[in-house]
């Protein structure tokens, strides 16, 4: 960074790629437009929109009233969370077992877990769909949580696996030396240092979770449907309804953008399972 | 540095993970393979007898069969060449120093988080709709015929909308592995007189290749099973123009209620995206030594 850039150059820079970030951004930020005009105002001309028009949250409340946002709002929050902190409880000891009590075995096991994560999931979609039909948990967020769950759980352990790699044995190692039990040993010194770690790894399983749409829109319908099948419902003929869509589609995605920008750093590690970081 | 005892309890520690994952892979996996030798359609009751290959040569046979290879094959292509081109490109730009780097990268990244169904949906109403859409606004208001994309384009519209949602994140992937090139030795290039493409090829790109595998081998597993974006825009139309691999095991699966042809095509999508998973747990491997 030792090199001097003209300030020309930086403008230049910041012009060029700014105009891209706005491109790819666009569409976001027309759809947050669109929320909030009526319906009406929603399908004229672009710059109509922008500045002939009034401004209105009535889209906001229409679409609450239409379909019940909220309960669609909150599977999403208890089918993301849940799946996330039933997988952290299973994650956590296996990925501690294998960072700091390596066996020869594995590096093996390892990528025997990464490798369930890339069975395709049309390829078990009928066993899955017929076994949660007889036990009777289609259509329930019990049985989302737990689908959404075993698919993220290869990525927590992974994550895990590294994040507690980089934290010095040694450290455990006094630890134990001071005769600290393996149960203290986790809880004192282990989990305060890998709290960051962990904390990224939740979010990106949220993320993975909200926004996961293939089990979400094939085991449900009207009862555990999260935001992913509820937006899915307005394809037709609702569809035409831009500032209703707009406004659902806004709700839907707001809570993941702000955590996705919060955890851009750790969604490269945790998305390519370490390959690059 | 291990005792035995702890070597034990870490086994213990490490069962439940084990076990679930044995099981969630195994139990699914052994049924879709038992199913795709038997005759068994959920509309029509009574015994389910062992027909062999049948499932498979019907599900080869189909005329859809073909057509949903072809189309996995052009949508996964086409999306990988634009993301992976695109994301090289964005990620040089990025890597420029500007003002508000933060906040311009934050734009990028964002369409990531759009959930697949909004994606879907916004760009085939809000942009692509020939109407109403912005797209065919423009159009019109210049004075040209709107263009009625998912009618007369529609799997270059599905490429477009999944390359929108997946440049992100080949961009991201890329700008992080470019960012850990050594400075000083592309200063040392510079000095030494080696213009802008020399860096370019001969220092960033083979910088780059690790990230650009994983980036295309990753997309490649995630892109394989596309199924909402076509699901809120196409339905796999018109006629099978958009229907995917994933789309027409769903579409025999859970609207036609043949689980024997819906399992033999599972079975084809998992040998699939089996062969694709082996060149990418090498390359992850490999790091896991380092």
């Amino acid at each position: 960074m030792a090199r001097a850039v003209t300030n020309k150059t930086k403008v230049w820079n910041t012009v060029t790629s700014g105009t891209l970030g706005f491109l790819m951004f666009f569409p976001i930020l027309w759809i947050l437009v669109l929320s909030f005009k009526t319906e009406e105002d929603a399908i004229r001309a672009p710059l109509e929109v922008l500045f002939a028009s009034d401004w209105t949250m009535d889209s906001f409340a229409a679409v609450q009233a239409r379909s019940d946002y909220f309960k669609h709002f909150m599977n999403s929050v208890i089918i993301s969370v849940g799946s996330t902190l039933v997988g952290l409880l299973i994650a956590i000891p296996a990925a501690w077992a294998m960072a700091f009590v390596p066996a020869k075995r594995t590096k093996d096991v390892l990528m025997w877990m990464l490798s369930t994560k890339m069975l395709p999931p049309v390829g078990v979609l009928i066993p899955i769909y017929l076994i949660f039909r007889d036990l009777g948990i289609l259509d329930s967020r019990i049985g989302l949580t737990f689908v959404l769950m075993m698919i993220n759980l290869p990525i927590i352990i992974w994550m895990l696996y590294t994040y507690f790699k980089e934290i010095p044995g040694e450290i455990l190692e006094a630890a134990r030396m001071d005769g600290a039990s393996l149960r203290e040993e986790v809880i004192y010194v282990l989990t305060p240092m890998a709290i960051p770690g962990m904390a990224s790894t939740v979010l990106l399983c949220i993320i993975l979770a909200w926004n996961e749409a293939f089990w979400t829109l094939n085991l449900t319908a009207a009862n555990a449907a999260p935001l992913t099948a509820f937006i899915a419902s307005y394809s037709s003929p609702e569809g035409l309804f831009y500032a209703k869509l707009s406004a659902a589609s806004i709700m839907a995605i707001a809570p993941i953008l702000i955590m996705g920008w919060f955890s851009q750093k750790q969604l490269v590690r945790g998305l390519t399972f370490g390959a690059v970081k | 540095m291990a005792t035995k005892a702890s070597r034990s309890s870490a086994r213990l520690m490490i069962a439940p993970a084990v076990i679930l994952l044995l099981g969630w892979m195994i139990i699914p996996l052994a049924m879709t393979l038992y199913f795709s030798f038997l005759r068994y359609n959920l509309l029509q009751p009574g015994d389910n007898p062992f027909v062999g290959w049948e499932n498979y040569y019907w599900f080869f046979t189909d005329p859809s069969f073909s057509a949903a290879m072809w189309n996995t094959l052009v949508l996964v292509g086409g999306v990988l060449t634009i993301t992976t081109l695109g994301g090289i490109c964005f990620a040089l730009l990025l890597d420029r120093p500007m003002f508000g780097q933060g906040i311009i990268r934050i734009m990028v990244i964002a369409p990531f988080f759009v959930m697949p169904t909004v994606s879907g949906l916004v760009w085939k109403n809000m942009f692509m709709n020939p109407v109403n859409g912005i797209f065919g606004k423009i159009a019109s208001g210049l004075g040209f015929q709107p263009i009625d994309f998912f009618g007369q384009y529609p799997m270059a519209s599905i490429i477009f909308i999944v390359s929108w949602m997946w440049l992100p994140f080949a961009t991201l992937i890329l700008l992080t592995a470019l960012q850990s090139l050594d400075q000083e030795q592309l200063e040392a290039a510079e000095m030494d007189g080696a213009n802008w493409l020399n860096r370019f090829w001969y220092m960033m790109l083979p910088h780059l290749g690790r990230a650009i595998t994983v980036v295309i081998l990753i997309q490649t597993i995630f892109l394989l099973s596309i199924f909402a974006e076509i699901l809120v825009t196409t339905n796999g139309g018109p006629g099978v123009a958009t229907t995917n691999l994933t789309y027409l095991i769903y579409v025999s699966s859970l609207l036609q209620f043949d689980v024997g042809i819906g399992s033999a095509g599972g079975v084809v999508a998992i040998i699939l995206a089996n062969i694709v998973a082996f060149f990418l747990m090498r390359m992850i491997g490999k790091n896991l030594d380092a």
